[in-house]
């Protein structure tokens, strides 16, 4: 049984997913939410975004699960088994790396283009008792050919074709799937439904829902089919697979988007709400807070603080068993600094917000019933502006993923030894530079940081647009232009 | 209007003041000045030696807060607090923890012209383009351009301004060998090391800013103020440019506002990449230094620039909006 190793970002990851459905849950029974939540539902980019979305999250989630493999070789002689120790690897994995682990031992030596079955580099080798400069054939990529000059193009194009057809017939079968469960939810025959998909009659976009599926099976088919034969992505200077790093970041980008958060929301919601709610000097007091944090850069901020965290890291080297412990310990650190610095903008928001409620009649009633201020704060004031933190919450996380890019080069970032859309970047800066140019992982990086961060500002919108009725009222007049004078 | 701005400078002498408690906390309390030297001169032994002497050269070898050993008022100025920390407010900055250690001062004040050559113009150029992009959607509103118009911000706003950096200077600087890729210069020849930083550095903002002026304009554009307007049979381009524009100038400001300190300070991240010997490249050294002086220091100068900015965005309002009162 390999030892279940439970980082502190795991934790709130996982916690945060059950807070998620409890606030589902939640959402499903009040008519209201149900309602704002309804409106997201029917807005198409959304819904698709929602789906990318989603598969990000699975592989956030697959990369979360972490273990450290049992020894086979484990001293197994003495009888007391209360006495054995278990001896476990002293390199921590999560259930991506075991997926992936084809991909951790396709390690090539350098760089090497995407798809390619030779490196990226010449090399001196002897061929026939001479020593000459060659491209040296990978070790693992595209081994299986005999004769690549003439085989690889036709193996990768059929590899290839062979995965977008499998990736088509998946979509067709979940497409198959939904009319049907459709069908059968609103007692109509199945190709009345199937019509009303195509025509986009439906209440739930499913029409760009599917379209979405479909085109991530296109795009995922021929990689998974050619991702065991060769590097779909290209390698690294050390030869690692692009693709694993890509995937790897993902996670860290959800942790710095979602973990930050969660850490700004007590802050905020405590010291916004208190403020709003008390006046006088309390009001002094935290706008004082406030202000002095948000006068201080926040990079420089950040930056001071991961500095100072890093010399505690550096002093207290016996805390962390492995070295994945340490870089994920830093993470934790840095969405905790990112959310104490980061509250200002959110308090302030809660705190006239509040200021607004509590002259309201219901708070003036409660108050008369003699209800103690914390009483109305929590059961009057704190539900009333849950909508401006849902509000920030989503439109902060696209904002946070791009900033761990930035902070990565400024090197106040997550650990160097943590895969990051940032240190993909950053490597990237040089190898840009390099004659003949090393475009792969950029681009790489490029693709997955954009459709992550675009689905997330897509999703963010149409959240806001629900929950503010600001900013409802004027989508509304945006998407159907009233007639005018009519 | 005199009363206000004495209580907000007042205010703003307050805050710095909690700054600089807050970041000589961190910085001397939290981890103690050896452990600095410790980081700082690097390698896992460092002698007993060898710290007292580092920090002896930096003056951190006195007291934190109170010398018992000295009399009168040098009980509190001989001091780390005061040398550090309170010494901040007379400008006088010290040197910096790196082994050359030179002044900072000197390093900001020859430095700080450079971070404005690049800001200042990125400044008025991000403006004037993302104010007339946001009024050209405007006046398209409701029509496909205003839709893919949205469609490009939220594309644009959705990468990375490091995304923007390299593939600029990928294109134009090493493949069209248009602008040199990085460096700084004097006179007349600073302007083609100035041009695509700036253009950039634009760029990478155009999306969210355009975005919001939009919203902005469009809020404006359904008040009755400008059905008046149209109703008096004004063109819809001086309804846009003189009532709409003049309206919505507050929060295009407040925008501005959040920017205005980085004009002095200079963008970390657009110095570096373009090798320009500003302020933000003088961060970065730093930070990949960990030069703590000269983190404190900035810290310190970029709260300063934040008050004072906000104070003058205060009095801006004033101008653009004769019913905004200061008292």
């Amino acid at each position: 049984m390999p030892k279940i190793v439970l980082l502190w970002t795991d934790i709130v990851i996982w916690l945060m997913v059950v807070a998620g459905m409890v606030v589902i849950w939640h959402a499903r029974r009040s008519p209201n939410l149900r309602k704002n939540w309804a409106y997201v539902g029917q807005e198409p980019s959304a819904m698709a975004a929602l789906i990318v979305m989603a598969c990000f999250v699975a592989i956030g989630l697959l990369d979360s699960v972490h273990f450290r493999r049992l020894l086979p070789d484990a001293p197994t002689t003495t009888t007391q088994t209360s006495a054995r120790i278990a001896s476990y690897a002293t390199k921590t994995e999560s259930l991506l790396d075991v997926i992936m682990s084809r991909q951790i031992q396709m390690r090539e030596k350098s760089y090497s283009l995407p798809l390619a079955y030779q490196g990226f580099l010449k090399e001196s080798q002897e061929v026939n008792g001479k020593t000459e400069r060659i491209f040296p054939r990978l070790e693992h990529g595209g081994r299986h050919l005999t004769d690549p000059q003439v085989q690889w193009q036709q193996d990768v194009i059929s590899r290839a074709a062979k995965g977008v057809v499998a990736g088509a017939l998946f979509a067709f079968l979940v497409t198959l799937l939904v009319a049907a469960a459709l069908a059968q939810k609103q007692g109509q025959n199945i190709a009345k439904t199937w019509e009303a998909i195509a025509t986009n009659q439906t209440t739930i976009p499913w029409r760009a829902m599917l379209i979405t599926v479909f085109a991530l099976c296109v795009i995922a088919g021929p990689i998974l089919s050619l991702a065991g034969h060769y590097h779909v992505l290209g390698t690294d200077r050390t030869g690692n697979d692009i693709l694993y790093q890509a995937l790897k970041s993902v996670r860290t980008a959800f942790v710095i988007g979602s973990l930050t958060t969660i850490a700004t929301l007590p802050f905020a919601l405590v010291l916004g709400v208190a403020a709003g709610y008390f006046k006088g000097w309390v009001d002094d007091v935290i706008q004082y807070l406030y202000t002095t944090l948000s006068s201080i850069p926040s990079i420089l901020l950040i930056a001071a603080c991961v500095l100072m965290i890093q010399v505690f890291i550096d002093k207290n080297p016996q805390l962390f068993e492995t070295g994945i412990e340490r870089a994920d310990l830093k993470l934790f650190f840095l969405c905790i600094i990112l959310g104490v610095t980061g509250w200002a903008s959110l308090c302030r928001l809660l705190r006239a917000e509040t200021m607004k409620l509590r002259e309201l009649d219901y708070v003036q009633a409660a108050r008369a019933f003699g209800a103690s201020p914390w009483r109305i704060m929590a059961k009057h004031i704190v539900p009333n502006v849950m909508h401006l933190v849902l509000i920030t919450t989503v439109l902060s996380f696209s904002e946070l993923v791009l900033y761990e890019a930035v902070l990565s080069y400024v090197g106040v970032g997550v650990d160097p030894s943590m895969n990051s859309f940032g240190g993909m970047i950053n490597l990237a800066r040089s190898e840009m530079g390099r004659e003949p140019t090393v475009w792969w992982s950029f681009a790489s990086a490029f693709v997955f940081m954009v459709t992550l961060v675009l689905s997330a500002n897509l999703l963010a919108d149409a959240v806001r647009d629900a929950f503010d009725p600001r900013a409802r009222k004027f989508r509304k007049s945006f998407i159907k232009p009233q007639p005018v004078a009519a | 209007m005199g009363a206000y701005l004495v209580r907000r400078v007042l205010y703003g002498v307050l805050v710095l003041l909690g700054v600089n408690l807050f970041t000589f906390f961190l910085f001397f309390t939290v981890n103690t000045p050896d452990d600095m030297a410790r980081l700082n001169i690097g390698g896992k032994r460092v002698s007993q030696d060898q710290i007292q002497k580092w920090k002896a050269e930096r003056g951190y070898d006195k007291p934190l807060y109170f010398n018992e050993k000295e009399q009168g008022s040098a009980k509190f100025t001989e001091t780390i607090f005061w040398e550090r920390s309170v010494s901040l407010f007379a400008l006088k900055f010290g040197r910096a923890d790196g082994e050359a250690g030179g002044d900072i001062s000197h390093e900001i004040k020859t430095r700080m012209v450079a971070s404005f050559l690049l800001a200042l113009p990125t400044l008025i150029l991000t403006v004037l383009v993302t104010v007339s992009f946001a009024l050209l959607l405007t006046f398209f509103r409701n029509t496909v351009v205003d839709f893919w118009g949205v469609v490009l911000c939220v594309a644009m706003l959705s990468i990375s301004a490091l995304f923007y950096i390299i593939v600029g200077q990928f294109f134009f600087s090493k493949l069209m060998k248009l602008f040199p890729i990085s460096g700084f210069s004097t006179g007349i020849d600073l302007l083609k090391f100035l041009v695509l930083p700036v253009i950039l550095s634009m760029l990478a903002r155009l999306g969210g800013d355009a975005r919001l002026n939009r919203a902005m304009f469009l809020e404006e554009i359904s008040r009755d103020y400008v059905r008046t307007a149209r109703a008096k049979g004004l063109s819809e381009i001086t309804v846009l440019f003189k009532h709409v524009l003049k309206n919505a100038l507050i929060p295009i400001i407040t925008n501005i506002g959040a920017y205005l300190p980085y004009v002095f300070m200079g963008s970390l991240v657009f110095e570096s990449f373009f090798g320009i010997p500003g302020l933000g490249s003088y961060v970065i050294d730093a930070i990949g230094g960990q030069d703590f002086a000269i983190v404190r220091t900035m810290v310190f100068i970029g709260s300063v620039l934040y008050i004072t900015s906000y104070i003058l965005i205060d009095i801006l309002y004033t101008v653009v909006d004769p019913r905004v009162r200061l008292a």
